[in-house]
């Protein structure tokens, strides 16, 4: 009990005196992880809103193959990435291996099948709505889907949070990409699972208080603005 | 009723000389849904200038019969006909009003500005345009408010706004009044007035008699999908054509 007390008292101090080696691993995670959202979100919202708005063969098998995909399991998208970007790799030749891009690559993969889906099942339900409405003005389908993007907003910021959340969480795929290489490739995650098996508790423990108080932190704010907003305009 | 509408100004007027699209022909148009035919074989020409108003018991494809008209829907057979090049697209030279207003999750500015830009209006043209109608809508002061803050008369004013921007050739309102109260719709019609005395084409429907009876110049009388007449307003309210439309007009039909 005492090792416990003791390496939280540590993980404070860590966080207190804002700890060098703690503040490089947080700033590495918060870049890759917020890349791969934002990588997600150019793909995500147009790839969702088009499996809205669009009737085509194939596209109910397309939906429940993008369901599914929100529950991917990160050590084998991280096992598939690594094939691909391994130096016998179809991708080996630009040396992606082991490098934070590799990492945003990876946790990309992961986000983008759950900012999509989500997005696809907001906007179809927009859709319904303004469906009439829209194509009487004279908008096309493919005309509409930045309106009805822009519409859902609110609704969106919460399928862009999911995949952060999501991208901030995973271990398994950073882990086999990046390789947790100390000042290159170290995530709170994979750093959390080092310090552990190393015995080293305290800063284990200091990473997971930032991490769950950033989630936190993230969570509170957008969920204050999309309550605020959705009562002033919807 | 005594509405003051501000005096029409030259913004409103079009733009440039544009085709005419009506005369509008429906030829032999049917729709079915659901394995059922709603539509039956209805033929007509739609002239420019009188008021048209579709009148029916429920059911009887009134907006059916518009949406058809509108482009939102496509004829199981049959076929709708409008002139020039631009006719049949729905947002170009036709506007319609729904029931229920579908406004967009912005500024009451924002819902005509976007209209505007769907029909190509350059972006420094459209302030101008979005201030004329709001005024001449007594809807200038709520601007910058959300639009779906608005009371449901208000949106409704803004419906029609929104489409009196877009300066229609021809105009569709399905029920614009219905869950409106009486001042609401004093002034949702007052606006419908000006419009058609600029010279926008109003094709309504309505379950208000008495609001069919201030307004309109010509009545298609709908039954069961069928059209069953064409006539001048005051014939239509005082000697029908059809056993239906009388027994419609007394509040006798079964449907």
């Amino acid at each position: 009990m005492t090792d416990i007390t003791q390496a939280f008292v540590t993980a404070l101090q860590l966080l207190v005196t804002l700890d060098d080696n703690l503040v490089e691993i947080v700033s590495l995670s918060m870049q890759v992880s917020l890349s791969a959202v934002a990588v997600s979100v150019l793909i995500g919202l147009p790839l969702g809103a088009a499996l809205a708005l669009f009737k085509f063969p194939g596209r109910d098998a397309i939906v429940v193959f993008l369901n599914a995909l929100m529950g991917l399991p990160p050590v084998v998208v991280g096992l598939v990435v690594y094939l691909f970007l391994s130096r016998s790799g179809p991708l080996g030749v630009l040396g992606l291996l082991f490098t934070p891009t590799a990492m945003i690559i990876a946790q990309a993969i992961l986000v983008t099948p759950i900012v999509a889906a989500l997005t696809r099942q907001v906007v179809a339900d927009l859709w319904v709505e303004y469906s009439e409405q829209l194509r009487s003005l004279g908008a096309s389908p493919a005309g509409a889907i930045p309106a009805l993007l822009y519409d859902a907003r609110f609704t969106l910021v919460t399928a862009v949070l999911a995949g952060f959340g999501r991208a901030s969480a995973e271990v398994g795929a950073v882990m086999i990409v990046g390789g947790n290489i100390d000042h290159v490739t170290r995530t709170m995650t994979t750093a959390i699972a080092l310090e552990v098996s190393k015995g080293d508790l305290a800063l284990a423990l200091g990473l997971g208080i930032v991490l769950i108080s950033l989630s936190l932190a993230i969570n509170a704010a957008t969920y204050t603005v999309k309550v605020r907003a959705e009562a002033a305009w919807a | 009723m005594s509405i003051a509408m501000p005096a029409p100004v030259a913004d409103l007027a079009p733009r440039t000389k544009r085709a005419d699209i009506l005369p509008l022909s429906v030829e032999n148009v049917c729709f079915d849904a659901g394995g059922q035919r709603l539509i039956r074989d209805i033929s007509f020409t739609l002239e420019a200038g009188p008021r048209t108003f579709i009148l029916g018991p429920n059911g009887a494809g009134k907006s059916l019969l518009q949406r058809l008209c509108h482009g939102l829907l496509t004829p199981s057979a049959g076929r709708v006909r409008w002139q020039g090049p631009g006719g049949h697209a729905p947002g170009r030279e036709q506007a319609m009003v729904f029931q229920r207003p579908v406004l967009l999750r912005r500024t009451v500015a924002q819902n005509i500005d976007y209209a505007l830009k769907l029909h190509g209006v350059a972006r420094a043209d459209r302030a101008p345009i979005i201030d004329d109608v709001l005024s001449r809508t007594g809807l200038a002061r709520f601007a910058k408010s959300p639009a779906r803050h608005l009371s449901g008369g208000e949106q409704q004013k803004l419906a029609l706004a929104r489409a009196w921007a877009t300066k229609p050739q021809v105009l569709f309102l399905d029920e614009p009044t219905a869950s409106l109260d009486p001042a609401a719709m004093h002034a949702i019609e007052s606006i419908i007035d000006t419009m058609h005395n600029e010279g926008t084409q109003i094709v309504m429907t309505t379950h208000d008699l008495n609001q069919a009876r201030r307004i309109a110049d010509v009545v298609l009388f709908l039954y069961k999908g069928r059209l069953l007449e064409k006539t001048p307003a005051d014939a239509f309210f005082n000697s029908p054509e059809s056993g239906e439309a009388a027994a419609f007009l007394k509040g006798e039909l079964r449907w």
